[in-house]
């Protein structure tokens, strides 16, 4: 069925060849509803512009996986990433595009962020409020684990900053935080979709760290009567970068089309996309109202950048590490 | 060396090295040149801290209970399947392979759901204190799981083959039904048991997908040694991750050759 309803379209591309371009996007899992659509969006703005149909495939999966896909050689033209360490390490181990490539766009090449709240069960029975809540015994928590998901790694950082920036707080508070926080974590699945599964179809737990957005789309769901959304007084900004990979983009010839594609993120109609499917758009003065008010501090501003951010934390023998090396 | 009577020694001996080189001694050699990048005691370290002990001794040791488990359980199922005739015997045949085709991820989902506090066998087992998913007896059940199918069949074809009159000669020559067992028909299935405890040993030593799902990753306690490998590469750590299949490979080749050397020593004693 689905292969004949894409004969026409393959026909198409056949006779026209000259004027149809292909874009391959390698991103994270929760972005695929979102491209899925913005990709629509812009392949009819750019054939209305240009008169060159663009076909847009899209590669998912963990975002350190795809990052290491495209340092190995899988041809991206675009990567857009849950973690900016991971745009990173394209270009400082694949060498496929600048350091820099983060001031290339505005905003910290971030046209769209998330933030990190709480997902608990309906009416909230064990009272979690904010991070504290967290690290109070007989509290289960749930969240991946840091090494090897990024979005764990956002969720981490997020209760690091809040504990070290909260009127009165420290690193020694914030450690503390961490060490009983993850006491409490019963399970660490290896990606953030898990954790969710483990949560919401399990019944483990007694609140889910998660993604807003996945938050969001947990309670859009069948599920919107058995859970709630609970949000800290302080979270990170969990700004989700995109970039062209210069030396596939040269080298396919696909330069134009690529910057026309992020620059299509960051207009009107991108950022109305991006809002509807539950990531906040950067360049929007007033958010919609389904999402929460919440103070949020950056990675810049809490922890000096991805690199240090890292090492110090989840580096092996790093500070991650330490919480569980205490008690054997 | 004496000639062997068969021809075309030297030219399927060719063939085979190059197969041999091209599909398992090339892709071994990438891993050993990765692990070169890094100095002695940097290998050291990225092998025997704490952690990376702790996965070893569970990957091994959760492979080795479930390899023994499916040895016996797998022996009784083809005896089952070989010897006697009842309704629906094709079908738990047909059964028997299932956990090859099946994708492992589904498999680990699959365990999960049945045994969580929610899951159909958990919400029975946990009030009595019994924790399967997320604890080390969950891994041993998985990889029980994927490993069954080597057992019964290696052995399936083995116990189809055997000559009934040796039984009856047995039997005639006065000798009980454990006896006829024990002397006569384990010591011929015992080489073909071997080789299916030993691949399903291999098989649950390099599990990745459906573990990751039941095991709960916790450091120190349920994490296994693929996993830490992966751990390792999402910090683009490519020498301390190549550095931990190095040991796995290790391990494992030494494991299974010792098993062969006792497959061969077995062999001649009973032939």
């Amino acid at each position: 069925m689905r292969a004949l309803a894409l004969l026409p379209l393959l026909l198409l591309a056949a006779c026209s060849k000259e004027s149809t371009v292909t874009l391959l996007n390698a991103s994270y899992d929760p972005t695929r509803e979102l491209y899925e659509e913005v990709n629509r969006a812009f392949a009819k703005r750019w054939l209305e512009k240009t008169g060159q149909t663009v076909v847009i495939n899209q590669s998912h999966g963990g975002s350190g996986k795809q990052a290491r896909a495209v340092i190995d050689g899988l041809e991206a033209d675009l990567v857009t990433l849950a973690l900016g360490w991971d745009i990173d390490a394209v270009a400082s181990k694949g060498k496929l595009l600048p350091e820099n490539w983060a001031t290339r766009l505005p905003r910290n090449s971030a046209p769209f962020a998330s933030t990190i709240v709480f997902v608990v069960r309906k009416g909230n029975p064990r009272g979690i409020h904010d991070w504290e809540d967290l690290a109070k015994p007989g509290v289960q928590v749930i969240t991946p684990n840091p090494k090897t998901s990024g979005g764990a790694r956002w969720n981490y950082l997020a209760a690091y900053g809040a504990a070290q920036r909260k009127p009165g707080g420290d690193d020694a508070q914030a450690k503390q935080l961490m060490a009983g926080l993850f006491a409490n974590v019963p399970v660490l699945d290896a990606g953030a979709r898990g954790s969710t599964t483990t949560f919401a179809e399990r019944g483990l737990g007694d609140v889910l760290i998660a993604w807003e957005n996945e938050a969001l789309l947990l309670l859009n769901g069948a599920s919107k009567d058995t859970f709630e959304v609970v949000v800290p007084s302080l979270s990170i900004l969990a700004e989700t970068p995109v970039a062209l990979v210069d030396q596939v983009v040269d080298r396919r010839g696909t330069r134009t089309v690529a910057e026309a594609y992020l620059k299509f993120l960051y207009s009107d109609e991108g950022q109305a996309l991006a809002s509807k499917h539950g990531f906040r758009p950067t360049g929007v003065a007033t958010l919609e109202p389904k999402f929460a008010k919440v103070s949020t501090f950056t990675i810049a501003e809490g922890f000096g950048g991805w690199a240090t951010a890292q090492r110090v934390h989840f580096d092996d023998r790093g500070l991650f590490d330490q919480l569980y090396a205490v008690k054997k | 060396m004496k000639k062997s009577v068969l021809p075309g020694f030297g030219l399927s001996l060719g063939v085979t090295g190059l197969a041999l080189t091209l599909v398992v001694l090339l892709p071994l050699s990438g891993l050993l040149l990765e692990t070169f990048t890094l100095t002695w005691p940097g290998f050291w370290s990225a092998v025997s801290e704490p952690r990376a002990v702790a996965s070893y001794r569970l990957s091994f040791g959760a492979a080795f209970a479930s390899a023994v488990i499916n040895g016996f359980f797998g022996l009784l199922l083809a005896w089952v399947l070989v010897r006697y005739r009842f309704p629906g015997r094709a079908i738990v045949d047909a059964l028997v392979d299932l956990p090859f085709a099946l994708p492992t991820a589904v498999a680990g989902l699959t365990l999960t759901a049945l045994y969580a506090k929610n899951g159909l066998l958990g919400q029975h087992l946990e009030p009595l204190g019994i924790f399967v998913a997320f604890t080390p007896v969950g891994v041993v059940i998985a990889l029980t799981f994927v490993g069954l199918p080597f057992v019964v069949r290696t052995v399936q074809p083995v116990l189809e083959s055997l000559d009934p009159s040796l039984e009856e000669a047995a039997a005639v020559l006065g000798a009980s039904r454990w006896q006829t067992f024990r002397r006569v028909i384990f010591p011929s299935l015992f080489p073909a048991l071997l080789t299916g405890i030993t691949l399903s040993f291999a098989r649950a030593v390099g599990e990745y997908g459906s573990i990751v799902f039941i095991s709960g990753n916790m450091p120190m306690r349920t994490e296994i040694t693929p996993l830490l490998i992966v751990t390792r590469l999402e910090q683009y750590d490519y020498a301390g991750a190549t550095a931990l299949a190095i040991v796995m490979l290790a391990v494992s080749f030494a494991l299974l050759f010792t098993i062969n050397v006792l497959q061969r020593w077995s062999q001649p004693r009973h032939a």
